[in-house]
């Protein structure tokens, strides 16, 4: 249950953020290793990249995307605020940065598929 | 438990990733549009200056942003603070500059 | 369908070493504030009942109290406005310590107030003449835009940064700051820069806006905060700070 001080849109904004950010901080270093792969050993990277190919993967790779754009698109929001001058339609534009980032993930997930 | 310093570290270095995430998306659905495979994919980034340049920008940006980033939240969650909470900032930005540096040399050399 | 006659209000009781709700079954009245419900207790029911309370009107902000959850001042609530099924829950402010019932100390809110450079720094003497500040200058407009608060509270116990790091001056006082920023016959511009830019400072926001949400005078502290932000950036990239 969420508690009552917190139930507005950009709280639930910034909680995107704090999540898709600690998500992809903890995946950054996987997905380094992975790369890492490529040194001597194309084969492996190549093994890797046939298993990224399956559903369940490419699914989880899809969510990623959707991270990564909802953290570029939310992080651009919070710049916009913090560094331009104030405008009145902060959920708009914290909802429009959602939206966009589910167009990237669909589009994302389209291409594979 | 950030001061004015670690701000603007953490600001520019978003405002240094904002256009290269764009670009890393950009890549990605170039690479799975044209249903590339890791050969492929490795013989057009090695001996890259270009994917060179941008990937190490992106990495050591992103070290910079994902240490300050984290180590809010380890504050604000877990509580960690004083040096320990300083160790843990450096530790995690050495590791992500360190494995980042690597994948960039593993893709790009 | 006949209207409900009472209401159960949900009290919290209790003191720094901990406490609980309890319950008391209050007559439902035309135009009746919670602080009027809660009043209504202390007088009839519990006159142990501690709480704060002045002007009634809202204008002294000493009577905000949690209301189902959320901040509030309690005399300009409509008791019949936050009953749910019945019931409404008020409990102490939180982010405060408290002192009994629902009486909070607020001298870590007001210690934050003077750290975070909260005093006017004079540049001149009653000596010298009153300074001419245009209206619509963009300085003045600044203020005058965070101006208005009366320190109830609300927003330093909406603030989730105050909750997790005990450390953060806190929307109040950042506001507070800024004002005087902006204010052109303030002397200590410098000194209060430092002050916001520290580890507990105006840098910690993550711009929730629960603040500016729930600001019963419908001011902006985010927005008051993003400009000490700005300013404390650009101090540094000057070599200012």
């Amino acid at each position: 249950m969420i508690k009552p001080h917190r139930n507005h849109p950009l709280w639930l904004a910034f909680l995107l953020h704090r999540l898709s950010g600690v998500c992809l901080a903890l995946y950054l270093p996987v997905h380094f290793l992975v790369l890492g792969l490529a040194i001597d050993e194309t084969a492996r990277l190549g093994g890797v990249l046939r298993w990224s190919e399956t559903l369940p993967v490419e699914m989880a790779v899809m969510g990623l995307v959707f991270l990564l754009a909802v953290h570029l698109f939310g992080g651009l929001r919070l710049l916009v605020l913090e560094f331009l001058d104030w405008h009145d339609r902060q959920k708009s534009v914290a909802a429009a940065a959602v939206a966009l980032s589910f167009a990237a993930a669909a589009a994302f997930f389209l291409q594979v598929i | 438990m950030i001061g004015v310093r670690l701000y603007l570290a953490q600001r520019l270095s978003a405002l240094i990733l904002a256009p290269l995430v764009a670009g890393h998306l950009a890549v990605i659905f170039y690479a799975v549009q044209g249903g590339l495979d890791g050969a492929e994919i490795l013989s057009r980034t090695q001996g890259s200056v270009g994917f060179a340049l941008f990937y190490g920008l992106f990495v050591i940006a992103v070290s910079v942003h994902g240490a300050i980033g984290l180590r809010v939240v380890v504050h604000e969650h877990l509580k960690l603070a004083g040096r320990t909470l300083d160790g843990f900032t450096l530790a995690t930005g050495a590791v992500l500059l360190g494995l980042g540096l690597r994948a960039c040399v593993a893709v790009v050399g | 369908m006949s209207q409900a006659k009472e209401a159960d209000l949900h009290v919290w009781r209790g003191d720094g070493n901990g406490g609980g709700l309890v319950r008391y079954a209050v007559p439902l009245r035309d135009s009746q504030t919670v602080l009027d419900a809660v009043t209504w207790i202390q007088r009839r029911l519990e006159p142990g009942l501690s709480f704060r309370f002045a002007c009634r009107v809202g204008m002294c902000g000493t009577c905000a109290m949690t209301v189902n959850g959320k901040p509030r001042w309690t005399c300009r609530t409509r008791l019949k406005d936050v009953v749910e099924n019945g019931r409404v829950v008020i409990a102490p402010l939180e982010n405060l310590p408290v002192i009994k019932d629902l009486a909070c100390d607020f001298s870590s809110f007001f210690g934050k107030w003077g750290k975070a450079g909260g005093r006017f720094a004079a540049t001149a003497t009653r000596l010298d003449a009153v300074a001419a500040i245009r209206p619509d200058s963009r300085r003045r407009r600044l203020a005058d835009a965070g101006i208005e608060c009366i320190n109830c509270g609300v927003c330093y116990s909406a603030c989730d940064v105050v909750r997790w790091n005990p450390a953060y001056l806190g929307p109040a006082a950042l506001n507070r700051s800024w004002t005087l920023v902006n204010d052109e016959r303030d002397g200590g511009r410098e000194k209060r820069l430092r002050a916001v830019a520290g580890a507990g400072g105006c840098h910690n926001c993550h711009s929730h806006q629960g603040c500016a949400t729930l600001c019963p005078n419908e001011l902006n502290p985010t927005l008051s905060i993003a400009g000490l932000k700005r300013a404390t950036a650009l101090a540094v990239l000057k070599g200012e700070m």
